[in-house]
């Protein structure tokens, strides 16, 4: 049996959801789950029903396609509509609001918008269809960031010059050191992203345990993957000793993946880099190096965008920061639902409010 | 028979076929009456005659655009035989003829519509029913992506059994009848280009064989039948919930996804709940007689994998939860959004 069989041993994950479920505290701690994905697994493996009275746990800023701004979404429709260009994107984006509307709904009114599995994919249409401008929405965390460098790379070397794409990369440690700075933000320990961990490893965290108090614990999807975390971050802050553990050690290595963060830095350069609901943290996203100038969809077509978001009333800003609960905002479940979403977090498989309406809500 | 004497000029389907002069005519002579036994002469009526008992009558329709057309245990025909023969044995009710459409697009292989129409010959033959009227029309090279098919069918609910949507109440045991999936993984693992050297096969079947004995013993103790098509299992549970005004509670670990669907589901990023069989069926049934019927089901109607996965708890608003492995408790909600674009 793997390791992976035997996390998903039921009696080993029934075990952990009792061990979970008995778990005694001191006092009450607050969590915060960073990555998209584990809101998402977490919540498929009902951990909130099993959470103690004294554990309370709250969404991060880890969903990309949630803290893409809306004034991204805008400018990938002006590049549309002016250039005549064909947006190549994951399906996840298509219904993000921009300040007016979003992609599909552009699409429907005759911009061409096509759902592609992987960069590779839009570099492909791109080389089959040369007459064609291909700009591919270049959106994620370091996870996502080499296979895209790749793909640039690979572009410039077959000198596909037709192919394009517009980044909003987003880094993940500058978001964590904004919350653990944030007044009103009250965590004790964070859920580390299993998947960025992959790249980054875990010395990176070091500071937030180090200097800034908090509990890490890097933390793989199973749901038996999750629970552990949980209990080993409750442990840490029991005896007062925050350090940052890997608890998915099966993947993730202490110096994680060097060959894939040069792959990162040949192609990208840190640059400022606005976040739905925290406006522009500095150094926090990445951009095409110099050299690489000529497959920027931002300077290959340029384009006037409004910088202002329009207000709707949707709090995902404070979701993101884990200022509130989904529940908390006034839309949530009324005016916003998953087939009427009015902010990112209620569109992406990812999205906490999307996660809590999903798995959570009670009717 | 050769490709030659059915068109003569080549072995692609051309807008004459479906210009309703002699190139049409020897399309419907040469390939569809031999496969599905019809009257050389009698077979150009404007409309088929049937004969019916007295009683009431299960009607119903599907269309079917399926892309590719060829999958891993299945292709358009089976499927556009088993759909709508399924959906009028869901409504308690046994087949008994159907209608058959094409749209064809200009330029389709002959030899593909062949397959096609042969395994619908087939289909209809384990399903024991018969394709009695149809209609062919071919459009022009890109006005559709390949073929396009309807079948319409009527079937003669029996007369112990009275199943609808709205008839879950509490204590009622739902069972499924096999493993869920496989035809939504399929389809989607054919369309991606995954080559899966494992055993996943569309579950596309006519479910006669175990509908039929199923209701003669035991209809009235089968309050609703559903077969989880679009949305998958998810979808269906909910709007049966809902139309029922019960909760319906699921248990995670009796769901019976097999190894190779829940493995591409999570490549794929899929929930197997969500995922379309086309070749399942479930039955909420009394609550004392489940176990009977389950028993019956796996042993004397070929359904080896059926199993109870949950139960209906209470009155309400219409809500589906689930008991995760774990011990805790979610909702399965209705699926938004397309998840799934043209998998039957």
């Amino acid at each position: 049996m793997n390791i992976t069989n035997s996390l998903r041993d039921p009696a080993v994950i029934r075990a952990l959801g009792a061990q979970l479920k008995n778990l005694s505290l001191s006092r009450k701690i607050t969590l915060m789950e960073v990555c998209g994905t584990h809101t998402m697994a977490l919540h498929r493996g009902g951990i909130p029903s099993l959470l103690p009275d004294t554990v309370r746990l709250l969404s991060g800023p880890g969903c990309p396609v949630c803290v893409t701004p809306a004034s991204y979404i805008d400018r990938a429709q002006e590049i549309g509509k002016n250039y005549g260009v064909t947006l190549t994107s994951f399906g996840d984006m298509l219904r993000v609001p921009g300040n007016t509307k979003s992609l599909s709904e552009s699409r429907s009114e005759g911009i061409n918008v096509e759902t592609v599995y992987s960069p590779l994919a839009a570099l492909d249409m791109a080389r089959k269809h040369p007459a064609i401008e291909v700009v591919f929405l270049a959106v994620g965390f370091e996870t996502t960031v080499p296979p895209i460098a790749m793909t640039v790379m690979n572009a410039r070397d077959q000198g596909i010059d037709n192919f394009s794409i517009l980044t909003a990369h987003k880094l993940i440690m500058p978001a964590l050191e904004l919350l653990v700075n944030d007044s009103d933000v009250r965590v004790d320990g964070f859920i580390l992203p299993g998947h960025v961990s992959l790249i980054l490893g875990s010395e990176p965290y070091r500071p937030i345990a180090e200097k800034y108090s908090r509990a890490c614990v890097i933390t793989g999807f199973e749901t038996a993957d999750i629970i552990q975390g949980i209990i080993m971050l409750a442990q840490q802050i029991e005896i007062s000793q925050p350090s940052v553990e890997i608890q998915y050690c099966r993947a993730v290595k202490k110096d994680g993946n060097p060959q894939a963060r040069g792959v990162i830095d040949t192609v990208f350069e840190p640059a400022d880099s606005e976040w739905r609901g925290f406006g522009t943290i500095p150094l926090s996203g990445l951009n095409l190096r110099e050299e690489f100038a000529d497959f920027d969809a931002s300077k290959k077509f340029p384009v006037e965008v409004n910088a202002e978001t329009v207000q709707t009333g949707c709090r995902c800003g404070d979701v993101l920061r884990g200022r509130i609960e989904p529940a908390e905002c006034a839309l949530f479940g009324r005016n916003c639902t998953p087939e009427h979403p009015v902010g990112p977090c209620m569109v992406s498989s990812e999205g906490t409010c999307a996660a809590h309406y999903k798995y959570s809500r009670t009717r | 028979m050769t490709d030659g004497n059915i068109v003569g000029t080549g072995e692609r389907i051309q807008l004459l076929h479906g210009s309703g002069g002699l190139m049409m005519q020897r399309l419907i002579r040469e390939i569809f009456f031999p496969a599905f036994g019809a009257d050389n002469d009698a077979g150009f009526d404007d409309a088929a005659e049937i004969t019916l008992h007295d009683g009431p009558l299960a009607f119903s329709t599907d269309s079917f655009v399926v892309k590719p057309l060829f999958f891993p245990g299945g292709d358009i025909g089976s499927l556009a035989v088993s759909g709508t023969v399924n959906d009028i044995l869901m409504k308690g009710a046994k087949p008994y003829c159907l209608s058959l459409a094409l749209i064809i697009e200009e330029g389709f292989p002959l030899a593909e519509l062949k397959t096609i129409v042969k395994s619908l010959a087939d289909t209809a033959k384990i399903a024991d029913v018969r394709i009695v009227t149809g209609d062919t029309k071919v459009v022009g090279r890109g006005e559709i992506d390949g073929l396009v098919i309807n079948t319409s069918g009527i079937g003669e609910i029996l007369p112990n059994a009275s199943i609808s949507g709205v008839n879950a109440r509490p204590g009622d045991v739902l069972l499924v009848s096999g493993e869920v999936g496989n035809h939504g993984i399929a389809v989607m693992a054919e369309r991606n280009g995954l080559k899966l050297k494992g055993n996943i096969a569309s579950d596309a079947a006519p479910l006669n064989a175990s509908v039929i004995p199923m209701l003669e013993r035991f209809g009235e103790s089968v309050h609703v039948l559903r077969d989880p098509t679009r949305g998958g299992v998810a979808a269906t549970i909910n709007e049966i919930a809902e139309a029922s005004k019960v909760t319906v509670l699921l248990d995670e670990s009796s769901l019976p996804v097999g190894r190779e669907v829940e493995a591409v589901s999570e490549l794929l990023g899929f929930d197997p709940l969500y995922l379309p069989c086309e070749g399942r069926f479930l039955a909420f049934v009394d609550g004392g007689k489940a176990e009977s019927i389950l028993r019956f089901l796996r042993e004397d109607a070929g359904c080896p994998d059926a199993t109870q996965i949950g139960t209906v708890t209470e009155t309400s608003n219409g809500e589906v939860l689930m008991t995760t492995v774990s011990g805790g408790q979610r909702i399965i909600d209705m699926p938004a959004g397309e998840l799934l674009p043209r998998i039957c």
